[in-house]
């Protein structure tokens, strides 16, 4: 069995050259949303809020865990829908 | 339950993957967007079954007000204020990560996660208060330029080793909080001292680093809270504000380090005497020129978004269209003040995305142009960066508008750039100067061709 922390930077290290072969592709004209969309991916800490804010402990963590769904959610949901706005605008020339 | 909820979790790593993929093409870009969302919509249902969970009362608040604050965020912004957007939303993903690191402390965690925890702290503290600082200088809501004193570096050094010691006396002593307390308080103050010496013209850096930083602490906090996907996602998004940081960089001809530390356009830069005088045109002598060309390039700057004249620019376009010219957009990659902001305000403004061309693409084409229309850029234009040695800009690639047959430049006034370079394409022989607003200048053109 593999300790997790070996497992975890395994993880973290293939994710980051798959990340840089993703992106090296994108055109210069997406990079807008391209940036946008993926700051609403880093919006994912939420998932790791959510069962922080959930342990129904009147404690510290537990309002910490809530600030952090909040802000995490704006991101998230704010990212997504201006991303989106903005791809909707990229027409291709017509005829 | 618990492997289930893991399976979905490798499931979102797959779809944040595939979008990010689809977002490489304009013409499947925003399916990509839709199902990295997807992604994300799994990722945060398979986390709302975890049996951890007790309480849902403070995770419902908590996700309405963010869904509502980010929803109306996303529905109001204009295209123009997209970098100070983009600025702000990354400092709220940081300030999470740092929230989450914290809430993930507890007494009996190994060493390991005491690293991972103290990092997410940093990493998300930098992030929302560097964030915060762009934030106010692109919206303008403090002052944009570089600020430097003595002894910055002093003080910026004493902030790093005291994060660091903080940092290890933490990992010694979880149970102190003393320490935990001052390495987020000096976290906070280094994103501040880390963006106050950057200058207006370098944001697209900036945002990029922070871009990428939002991700990196997303990914501390997954090594605190022991979740794979935080990783996954956090990974490719540091990534990508990486790879924008160096495209940046590269279309400056810095070095990151230059950009971060030296507070550039800070009045070191020497002035070269430039020959030649200044040749105003009026709105109806640019008319005429415009009218007998045949071939249009149109260069738009940071100048276009704040005079909100891109929906004329197009409108000027397809009435040249109409007249028989053949027009094209040079898009510098810094051009605008974050990486591809001016191809989204030209996309606002209906400009198909295949008229745009970057700059590898139109300058060798520019000797044939009729005439060159250079719309409140500057630096990015400037043939210093090509001809002069002593410019603090040499070596920068720009686009080699000077080359064209004729050369408008739409300029509020004769003063300098964000840079405050001197600009000798505004003294060459077939440059002319059309000065004023520029949203109205071209609105002059549009009526003098209707």
């Amino acid at each position: 069995m593999v300790a997790a922390e070996v497992f975890l930077t395994f993880i973290l290290v293939l994710s980051i050259f798959l990340g840089f072969e993703l992106i090296n592709k994108v055109p210069a004209t997406l990079h807008t949303p391209l940036m946008s969309g993926a700051n609403a991916i880093s919006g994912i800490t939420l998932v790791g809020a959510i069962s922080l804010a959930g342990t129904g402990n009147q404690d510290l963590s537990n309002w910490l865990g809530a600030g952090a769904v909040a802000l995490a959610t704006i991101n998230v949901v704010g990212g997504y829908l201006v991303t989106d706005r903005m791809l909707a605008m990229f027409k291709k020339k017509e005829g | 339950m618990d492997t289930l909820i893991q399976f979905a979790y490798v499931a979102s790593g797959a779809l944040f993957i595939f979008g990010l993929k689809q977002l490489g093409s304009p013409a499947t870009a925003r399916r990509g967007n839709m199902i990295s969302s997807l992604g994300m919509l799994v990722a945060v249902v398979a986390a709302l079954l975890d049996q951890g969970i007790i309480d849902y009362q403070w995770i419902l608040i908590g996700i309405v007000v963010g869904g509502v604050i980010g929803g109306a965020a996303a529905r109001m912004v204009q295209m123009t204020a997209m970098p100070e957007m983009v600025a702000l939303f990354n400092g709220f993903g940081g300030m999470a990560s740092l929230l989450v690191g914290w809430a993930a402390l507890n007494p009996d965690a190994a060493t390991f996660t005491l690293v991972t925890i103290i990092l997410s702290i940093l990493i998300g503290g930098v992030t929302f208060t560097g964030s915060m600082i762009a934030y106010g200088k692109l919206s303008e809501k403090i002052g944009s330029g570089a600020v430097l004193f003595n002894g910055q570096q002093v003080v910026n050094s004493l902030i790093v080793l005291g994060i660091l010691g903080g940092a290890v006396m933490f990992c010694l002593e979880p149970a102190n909080h003393m320490w935990l307390y001052l390495v987020i308080a000096l976290s906070l103050v280094f994103g501040v001292m880390a963006v106050i010496p950057i200058g207006g013209a370098d944001m697209p850096v900036v945002i990029s680093l922070l871009n990428s930083y939002s991700g990196l602490a997303a990914c501390a906090a997954g090594f605190a809270v022991n979740n794979n996907i935080l990783i996954v996602a956090g990974a490719l998004v540091g990534a990508s504000g990486i790879i924008l940081t160096q495209i940046m960089c590269k279309a400056m001809n810095r070095s990151l380090s230059n950009v971060l530390f030296s507070g550039f356009g800070s009045g070191k830069t020497e002035t070269t005497a430039v020959e030649g005088e200044i040749k105003p045109i009026t709105v109806e002598d640019a008319y005429y020129v415009l009218e007998a060309a045949s071939s249009v390039a149109i260069i738009p700057g940071y100048g276009m978004a704040v005079a909100q004249a891109q929906h004329v620019v197009k409108e000027l376009s397809v009435l040249l269209e109409r007249n028989g010219a053949e027009v094209s957009f040079g898009i510098h990659p810094v051009a605008g003040r974050m990486p591809g902001h001016m191809n989204v305000l030209l996309a606002e403004a209906d400009v198909p995305y295949d008229q745009l061309l970057e700059m590898d693409e139109i300058n060798p084409r520019m000797e044939t142009v009729d005439v060159a229309i250079v719309i409140g850029a500057n630096d990015v234009v400037n043939p210093a960066a090509r001809e002069n040695e002593g410019s603090p800009i040499y070596g920068m690639p720009v686009i080699n508008v000077d080359q064209a047959r004729t050369v408008f430049v739409l300029k509020r006034s004769m003063a300098s750039g964000f840079a405050g370079i001197e600009n000798p394409l505004f003294y060459k022989d077939n440059t002319r100067m059309l000065f004023g607003d520029a949203k109205e200048s071209i609105g002059g053109l549009v009526r003098e061709f209707s």
